[in-house]
């Protein structure tokens, strides 16, 4: 938790310094969900969520300077720079994604799950036991391909857990101003045949306690679950969010039940003291410093490299007449991205 | 008159045609009380208030599908689409229904609806906040197609489409919205849909553009030598082609330009006008300057992406070297 914190804060700062362009959704509050879900998960579990992400891919064992180069747009970002913020993807760590359109990677975790089935079933034989976590905002909850998906997994018994991050809000519109049943939002499980359970996900140990049971009896039974995971999300919608549709208040309430403090608090009572908690802070601040370095390090993609990943092959069969000569053409594909050594990232 | 930014004369076109038609009715994810993601709705809620500008729930499909609904009933809803990418959803209602209302039901329901979509790239922002997807809409049937690339253009373009009794979706180039001022007249004016802009005249090469890279091709026809015509289309379906042919007829050379990728893009429809009508009256070649047949990358590479003065001139002098 303390590694996404500070990753997201220097993330708001290289934004501030126009190093992250576009668009940067941190995390920053809602640390103790990506935190407590993926822990309970075992590394063979496919994870797929939305835009807000870098959590989940530092949760999920991403290398803090893969995902920052991203940010950066460098070639040893997570998606070779092409992706950003909203794009973290991590094939060794069955990350799949970071994805933009608000509500489309829940048919995406159903079809995860649903390959898992289907492996089970058709090719294995055997029993894979892939537990699939989709993860959504309370906002998404109002696209309909969520609802297709819901009860695609609810019909073919998918293993699934649907986790929404109830964080209040869809930028600026409030769960209340643009969900029916927002204040029981769980209940909408019932509709799809699906057990719904309400989390706290502001308390770590309680979201992994109630994970854990979660995904062992997904792991065995097959069945979808949805979750109502409770959240606020500390910061904007997004850089640039002047945060009028709440109040200072409301923030300073959920505030004070930040889910790094809350379990520092429950860790002093077992003896943890001050000097360990800085300690853990110089070591995240030293890693995503690190990172920053590490990604600033890295080279901006080449030109060439617009035409790369669009087809299997390089420039691919359709792309007619519109080639990277029109540029000049001097520059060759970049094939060595590499600069570390984890190369399966890249 | 007052000089004005795309964005505030778009604010201002909405607002004058709220006051004229109660009809006319704004909605979309945060238009209300935040005024729109590029605040270009600033203002509206708390003049009109919250039943004519209405913050829906994060659902496209929904909003443009709502508001086909409220268009055949005979209101003139202006849904807001956030992003050129958030349209996918929505495709199915656009293409699937409000394209063909007219059609299907041959002329007893219409769809006079205009959906509001910043467009383009050039904000730093990654795929689907950056796509330009005006060929595909305009490969529509039924839809009218408008892009303006300026404020006065906007103004007068956003009346009548607002007016107009078909579905039109209105591109604003979000790399335009707040790139210069001009002055726009406070009194309601139209510009006719379908009709393109003369943005300078010459008789030696004609370059034509639409949305933002009219500003690119404008700084390249600035440093050229040459008498260059440029055609700012204004409206990408149904296409001006009189104007295309008038000034191909006269200059005997053409350049289009646009952001969206080559193949199938616009730039090819006017090629191939160009090929039907002016055939004998060509120098040279149509050349495209265009964006490439990939998805449009995150903002390092997105200036490459991006057409820029410098391959519009190389374009322009290939042509004179033919
Ligand atoms: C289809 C689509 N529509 C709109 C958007 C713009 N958008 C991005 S995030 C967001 C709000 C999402 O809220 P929520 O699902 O609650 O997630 P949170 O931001 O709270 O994590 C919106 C409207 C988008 N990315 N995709
Ligand atoms: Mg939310």
């Amino acid at each position: 938790m303390m590694l996404i914190r500070e990753f997201e804060l220097r993330c708001m700062q290289a934004y501030q310094d126009k190093k992250i362009g576009g668009f940067c959704h941190v995390y920053i509050g809602q640390e103790a969900v990506a935190v407590g879900t993926i822990a309970a998960t075992e590394a063979k579990d496919p994870i797929v969520t939305a835009y807000r992400d870098h959590g989940h891919a530092l949760a999920r064992g991403m290398d803090p300077k893969h995902c920052m180069a991203e940010m950066f747009g460098r070639i040893g970002g997570c998606a070779k720079g092409k992706g950003g913020s909203m794009h973290m993807f991590d094939r060794a760590n069955n990350l799949f994604g970071g994805h933009g359109i608000v509500g489309a990677q829940i048919p995406l975790g159903v079809g995860l799950a649903f390959a898992t089935k289907y492996e089970d079933e058709v090719i294995n034989g055997g029993k894979s036991n892939r537990v699939t976590l989709a993860f959504l905002g309370d906002g998404a909850m109002n696209q309909g391909s969520v609802h297709e998906a819901m009860n695609l997994a609810g019909l073919f018994d998918l293993p699934v857990i649907i986790i929404c991050e109830n964080n209040g809000y869809s930028m600026g519109t409030s769960i209340s101003r643009g969900t029916t049943m927002g204040h029981k939002i769980v209940s909408k499980a019932a509709g799809y045949g699906m057990e719904g359970v309400e989390v706290d996900g502001m308390d770590v140990v309680e979201t992994y306690g109630a994970m854990k049971q979660l995904v062992d009896r997904v792991r065995e039974t097959s069945r979808p679950i949805f979750v109502d995971m409770k959240c606020y999300r500390f910061k904007g919608h997004s850089m640039s969010d002047p945060r009028k549709y709440r109040t200072r208040e409301e923030e300073e309430h959920y505030e004070q039940g930040d889910p790094i403090l809350v379990l520092k608090t429950q860790l002093e009572s077992r003896g943890f003291t001050d000097d360990q908690f800085k300690g853990i802070q110089r070591d995240v601040r030293a890693e995503v410093r690190g990172a920053v370095e590490w990604a600033e390090a890295s080279p901006i993609p080449p030109t060439s490299d617009l035409y790369r990943d669009v087809y299997r092959e390089k420039w691919g069969p359709y792309t007619g007449s519109s080639d990277p000569e029109m540029l000049g053409g001097a520059e060759k594909p970049c094939d060595s991205p590499a600069i570390d050594p984890k190369a399966d990232l890249l | 008159m007052a000089n004005l930014n795309l964005v505030q004369a778009i604010n201002l076109a909405l607002i004058q045609e709220m006051e004229k038609d109660e009809r006319v009715l704004i909605l979309g994810e945060d238009v209300g009380v935040n005024g729109g993601v590029f605040r270009v709705t600033e203002g509206l809620h708390a003049r009109f208030g919250a039943r004519r500008v209405v913050d829906t729930p994060l659902a496209e499909s929904g909003i443009i599908g709502t508001s086909i609904g409220l268009a055949m009933a005979g209101l003139r809803p202006i849904p807001e689409i956030q992003f050129d990418g958030f349209l996918g959803p929505a495709y199915d209602q656009i293409c699937s229904h409000a394209a063909r209302m007219r059609t299907r039901t041959r002329g007893a329901f219409t769809v006079p609806l205009t959906i509001r979509v910043p467009v383009g790239g050039g904000i730093h922002a990654p795929e689907l906040h950056s796509d330009s997807p005006e060929a595909i809409y305009s490969h529509q049937p039924g839809i009218k197609v408008v892009m303006p690339s300026s404020p006065y253009d906007a103004k007068g373009l956003l009346i009548s489409a607002i007016r107009d009794p078909d579905p039109v979706i209105f591109f604003e180039p979000k790399r335009v919205y707040r790139a210069f001022r001009e002055e726009v007249p406070e009194d309601e004016y139209t510009i006719p849909i379908g009709k393109a802009r003369v943005v300078c005249e010459g008789t030696e090469l004609t370059v034509v553009s639409w949305g933002a890279s009219v500003l690119q091709c404008m700084q390249s026809i600035e440093k050229s030598s040459r008498s260059i015509e440029l055609i700012d289309l204004r409206t990408i379906f149904p296409m001006d082609l009189e104007a295309i042919e008038t000034s191909v007829k006269k200059t005997g050379r053409c350049v289009v330009v646009h952001e969206a990728p080559r193949t199938g893009g616009m730039g090819a429809e006017v090629a191939a006008q160009i090929m039907e009508r002016c055939f004998l009256y060509l120098e040279a070649p149509v050349q495209r300057v265009t964006g490439f047949d990939t998805i449009m990358p995150y903002y390092k590479l997105e200036l490459n992406y991006m057409p820029d003065a410098s391959r519009i001139t190389g374009a322009i002098e290939d042509l004179f070297a033919f």
